[in-house]
This record gives structure tokens, C-alpha cells and sequence, in this order.
């Protein structure tokens, strides 16, 4: 990659952030919390692109830790604590059950892990739904509060979508940060060979719990803001169609692919408010694009651009060896 | 509450047709590696479209052929070609994902083009109560076991006392050299996509009489298909039988005995605890771990 490619690529994600925080800004209600929706999806397909893009661990229950990221940020919110502390709690929470969860991945693999893992999903909605004591049961919790950051009241929806889009840059940078430092390398070895991974001594066992641990604590970031977002929760949202929902989103996009999440999550949320002039046909259409999108491209849309770059970065390469070519020959 | 003998006889019905669905999965899952996240969508189209039929003026017996010539094209035919044929080689997790897509698609389409709402469905056993040792049973509970292990009977005859069943079982087991004694790979595969078709109508006219016709309602039946797939041995066709038979009859005792607020989870823990100690499943052979 040139100099030049490096500096297109920084400026044009710096006109991509730009736009994201200045055309919202005449957006109604509506259309800011679709885009809110947006930055919180990302923020849970990114844990599970870490999970299953990056580590190779097929997780169905990303959409659980949604929920008890959102249940967690949700009781606490209401009991008087401040967001901050209680997304903390939410974070932790969905950390230590997303490390309990990654235990069977140690004992089974593919398929079998993915069973576990939508079993775990759907207990999860039950536990939700019935232990009404905790969470309102199939009532939910209303008048959940937005909170005040640095003193700036986000009741608003335009000051809220920004909390989404900052905390979505945040858990990007962490997200971009770990991928590049030896844990990322150490995932991507878990996903490629774990058995050669183990005999050149990384710690498969932990990495791959790890790999589990952040991706669900990514998932309660989502469900702590959801939480607030919404401003009501009761289980519906949370069930397994979240969890295959976020699965989509990883695969559309292109699972492994750092922006993959941006794109899958910008195809879920946002293309069937497109479509919605079709009226009731929206979510048929929109099963049809991603089917036809996975059959051209099965890694994806960001799969489709990396084979693009490869082709053009093998023609180039070809056409300056047939360039040394003739001037060798030339020379003789 | 109802005695344990008619919570068993109605486990065993429900349980027989879960065996159906589960059979089917497990016979796509051999032969071409698919993953179907849209068996339940799959149990729940045949009936709309024996409905359909009905609409259209056609008797009960006529409807219910068409269903099965219809499923057969379309989730056999069609779901092969279209989706799973230019999918495989790509690996199990998009056409996994693919399915999904499938079944939103399903779900969708028949809210849309038929109703939101549930529809009755005439039964093709009798609905009345019989009086055996002074206990009554439902005699649809009865039907829908009878008919759906005579359909199990016969498919583990053709698999396993046929020509045809033996070269399905090798193409499945071993392509390449199946390929090599002469047997006809693609026309196997594609047979099991028909038979799984024929299955999944098969209890469609079975389960949808009990439980009506409704857009979403393959949502439960496919996730319980799957977990008796699971738990009986992903890779065994009596295997699928016994889990499903096993699932059935764990959901109606624990919806009597333990709560029926957490009814759905027992099978979901008995499938946890089955993958951790036994992932081959009761009955089902270990899969080599390659390196």
C-alpha cells in the first residue's frame, strides 16, 4: 500500500466521522434512533466479530449478552445509580458469564459449540421472562432514565445518538488496539490452528475463554446503551433471533473484517427502514438480499473488496514484472 | 393434572413427529453438510400450502398431495439448486447463516400471501377419546405416533435394507469412493433433499392439526427438532428417532412435573450437559478430530 493509499484511506474515514456527527444533526426522532440503533448494534457485532471473526469460536448467544447488559444498565439505573457505573456492572457481568460460557468451547467445537451457545441464548430469555422478582417478567421495565455525561443532560435524542457514536468510537479504538497487540495475533492463531497455536506455546485455553469473555463484555456495552435508548426493555428484543440477527450482521459484513460489524450492522438495522416503502414485503426482501449477497459473496461484502484489492494488487505486480521483463530483455 | 400415561402417550406423539423433522436434519447435515436453521420454516409451509390447495377448491386427500409434490420441489428441489448447491464449497457457517436468512424469508412470506393469523387445519387421524384399562386416550395422539413411526419404519427400511438406501449411505459417508464403485453422488443428495421435503410435509399434516397453522409457529418446532438431532447423535438416523422421541416425552413430563414456566429449558439443559459429556450424542458415532 502507498503513501498516497494510506492518506485516501485516512481522509476518507475522517469525511465518514464528519458526516456521522454533522448530518444527524437535522435528523428527527426517528431517524436518530435508527442510527443510535445502529452504533449500538455495531458496538455488539464488533464483540462478536471478535469472538467468531477474529477467534474462530461459533457463538449463537450474543444477542443474551445484550440482555443482560441491558437488564444489568436497566435495574440499576432505575434504582438511582448513574450510567457510567452501572454499565460498569453491565460489562462485568456479561465478562464473567461470557468466560463461564467460553468453558464448553474448550471440550467442543464448529457446530457443537454453536448448540451450546444458542441453548445458553434461550435459557437466557426464559430466565428473563420468568424471574419477574428481578426484571418485570414479560412487563418489562419502564422509565429507564438517560443520563447526564460531564453534566449534559442526553434526555434529547440528538445528545444521546452522540453518547452511542462516542462510545462507539471508544470500543473501536479498543477493539482496533487489541486486534493489532499479541492477544489479536493470539486469537487469529486460535481461529487458523489452535493445535499448532498450543505447541508453539500460546495459551489456548485462556485465549480462547478470553475471546469469549471480551466479545460478550462488548455485548453488555450494547445492552447497557440499549437500555437507555429504548428506555423500556422486556425480554422479546433479547431472545435468539438477536443473537442469529448479530451473527448476520457479522457474516454480511465479513466476519474477520475490522469494519465487517459497521457494514453487517448498517445492512440490519438500517435496510429495512429503507425498504419499508415496500410495506410488508420489507423483511422478505431484505431476507432475499442477504441470501443472494451470501451466494455471490460468502465472506461477505467486505470479502468482495479485499478479492478486488487482491486482483488489482496482482495486476499491478504482474504488469511491472512484464515491465522489468522487457527492459531486461532490452538491455541483453 | 393429567395422568402420567396420557402426559406419555401425548410425549411420544409429539415426540414421534419431532423425530420426523430431526431425521430430515440429520440427513441433510450427511449428505451435504447443511446446517437447515429453516427445518421448523420448513414444517410449517407444507400446511399453508395444503391450505392453499383447499382454497382453491381441492378435496383433503388431493390438497395434501399437492403439499407433498409442492414441498418436495420447492424446500427439496429448489432449496438444493438454488441455495445449498452454490453455497457448499464455501463452508458450513454462511449457508448456516444463509438458512437463517431462509427462514425470515419463510416466515414473511406467508404472513404476507396467506395470514397473520392461525388457521385451523382438518386432522387426518381421529380427534375423539378411546377408553383402554378404564384410561382415556386421545386417539389423535395415538394416530399421529402410529403414522409418524410407520413413516420412520419405512425410511430406515429404505436406508438400510434397499440398494438405493445403501448407495444413499455411502455417498454420504464416504463421496469420493461411493463416486468410485459407481454410485451416483449428486442423484443420492439430491434424493435426501426430496425425502427430507417429504418428511417435514409428513408432519406438517401431522403436528399442524394440535397446534394450528401459523406463520411463526415452526420457531419451536425447529429448535426442538434440532435439539433431538443433537442429543440422539447428529450423524445417526435412529439416533435422531430416539432423541426425538426422548425430547418429547422430557417437554410434556417437565411442563407437568418441574414448572411450566421453565418447561423449554430442561431439554435445553439436558442438551448442554449431553454435548459436554457425550457431543457424539446417545447413540451417534465420535467424528475424528482432523488436524
Amino acid at each position: 500500500m502507498s503513501a498516497n493509499g494510506r492518506y485516501l484511506r485516512i481522509a476518507a474515514g475522517l469525511v465518514v466521522i464528519a458526516a456521522l456527527i454533522a448530518i444527524p444533526a437535522n435528523f428527527n426522532r426517528y431517524g436518530l434512533f435508527i442510527l443510535s440503533q445502529w452504533a449500538v448494534m455495531t458496538i455488539a457485532a464488533m464483540g462478536l466479530n471478535l469472538t467468531l471473526g477474529y477467534a474462530g469460536q461459533v457463538s449463537l448467544a450474543q444477542g443474551a449478552f445484550v440482555g443482560v447488559g441491558a437488564y444489568a444498565s436497566a435495574i440499576l439505573t432505575t434504582h438511582g445509580w448513574p450510567l457510567p457505573a452501572a454499565l460498569g456492572v453491565s460489562i462485568l457481568t456479561s465478562f464473567i458469564i461470557g468466560w463461564l460460557l467460553g468453558y464448553p468451547a474448550l471440550r467442543v467445537q464448529h457446530h457443537y459449540l454453536a448448540f451450546v451457545t444458542l441453548a445458553f441464548s434461550t435459557l437466557a430469555f426464559l430466565v428473563f421472562r420468568n424471574e419477574s422478582w428481578l426484571t418485570g417478567g414479560i412487563y418489562g421495565i419502564s422509565n429507564i432514565p438517560r443520563p447526564h455525561i460531564f453534566g449534559f443532560a442526553t434526555n434529547k435524542p440528538l445528545p444521546f445518538y452522540y453518547l452511542c457514536l462516542g462510545s462507539l468510537a471508544i470500543v473501536s479504538l479498543a477493539v482496533w488496539w487489541l486486534i493489532r497487540s499479541p492477544w489479536g495475533r493470539a486469537f487469529m492463531s486460535l481461529r487458523e490452528n489452535p493445535l499448532r497455536a498450543q505447541s508453539l506455546g500460546v495459551d489456548t485455553r485462556r485465549y480462547t475463554l478470553m475471546a469469549f469473555a471480551i466479545g460478550s463484555a462488548l455485548g453488555g456495552v450494547a445492552g447497557g446503551l440499549y437500555a437507555p435508548l429504548t428506555q423500556y426493555i422486556d425480554p422479546v428484543p433479547f431472545n435468539l433471533s438477536l443473537s442469529l440477527d448479530l451473527l448476520m450482521m457479522v457474516i454480511v459484513g465479513g466476519s474477520g473484517f475490522f469494519f465487517g460489524p459497521f457494514l453487517g450492522a448498517m445492512i440490519a438495522v438500517l435496510l429495512p427502514e429503507w425498504l419499508r416503502f415496500t410495506q410488508g414485503y420489507y423483511l422478505m426482501l431484505y431476507a432475499i438480499a442477504v441470501i443472494v449477497l451470501l451466494i455471490w459473496s460468502p465472506t461477505g461484502i467486505l470479502g468482495i473488496l479485499d478479492r478486488f484489492l487482491a486482483n488489482r494488487r496482482t495486476k499491478t505486480a504482474s504488469a511491472l514484472r512484464a515491465v522489468a521483463k522487457s527492459r531486461l530483455e532490452t538491455v541483453q | 393434572m393429567a395422568s402420567l400415561l396420557d402426559l406419555l402417550v401425548a410425549g411420544l406423539a409429539t415426540g414421534a413427529i419431532y423425530a420426523l423433522v430431526a431425521v430430515g436434519f440429520t440427513l441433510l447435515w450427511q449428505t451435504s453438510q447443511t446446517i437447515n436453521f429453516a427445518q421448523g420454516e420448513f414444517v410449517m409451509l407444507p400446511a399453508f400450502l395444503m391450505l392453499a390447495a383447499m382454497h382453491a377448491g381441492a378435496p383433503f386427500w388431493l390438497a395434501i398431495v399437492i403439499g407433498i409434490l409442492l414441498s418436495m420441489i420447492l424446500l427439496g428441489l429448489a432449496f438444493k439448486m438454488l441455495l445449498v448447491d452454490p453455497m457448499l464449497r464455501h463452508g458450513v457457517l454462511p449457508l448456516a447463516i444463509a438458512t437463517m436468512a431462509l427462514a425470515i424469508g419463510m416466515k414473511e412470506a406467508v404472513k404476507q400471501f396467506f395470514s397473520a393469523e392461525a388457521s385451523p387445519f382438518p386432522s387426518i387421524v381421529p380427534t375423539n377419546d378411546i377408553s383402554v384399562f378404564g384410561h382415556v386416550i386421545s386417539l389423535q395422539s395415538l394416530g399421529v405416533f402410529v403414522v409418524a413411526i410407520l413413516a420412520v419404519m419405512g425410511l430406515t427400511a429404505l436406508l438400510n435394507r434397499t440398494s438405493l438406501g445403501h448407495q444413499m449411505q455411502a455417498a454420504a459417508q464416504n463421496p469420493t469412493v461411493a463416486r468410485i464403485i459407481g454410485v451416483p453422488v449428486e442423484r443420492m443428495i439430491l434424493l435426501t433433499f426430496l425425502i427430507n421435503a417429504v418428511l417435514v410435509a409428513l408432519a406438517s399434516l401431522l403436528i399442524t392439526p394440535i397446534y394450528l397453522a401459523k406463520f411463526s409457529s415452526g420457531e419451536v418446532l425447529g429448535q426442538a427438532a434440532f435439539i433431538a438431532a443433537i442429543v440422539g447423535g447428529f450423524n445417526q438416523v435412529r439416533g435422531a428417532i430416539a432423541g426425538g422421541l426422548l425430547i418429547g416425552v422430557l417437554d410434556n413430563l417437565s411442563a407437568a412435573y418441574v414448572s411450566t414456566q421453565y418447561r423449554a429449558a430442561v431439554p435445553l439443559i439436558f442438551l448442554i450437559v449431553i454435548i459436554l459429556f457425550r457431543p457424539q450424542g446417545l447413540l451417534g458415532r465420535s467424528e475424528e478430530r482432523t488436524v
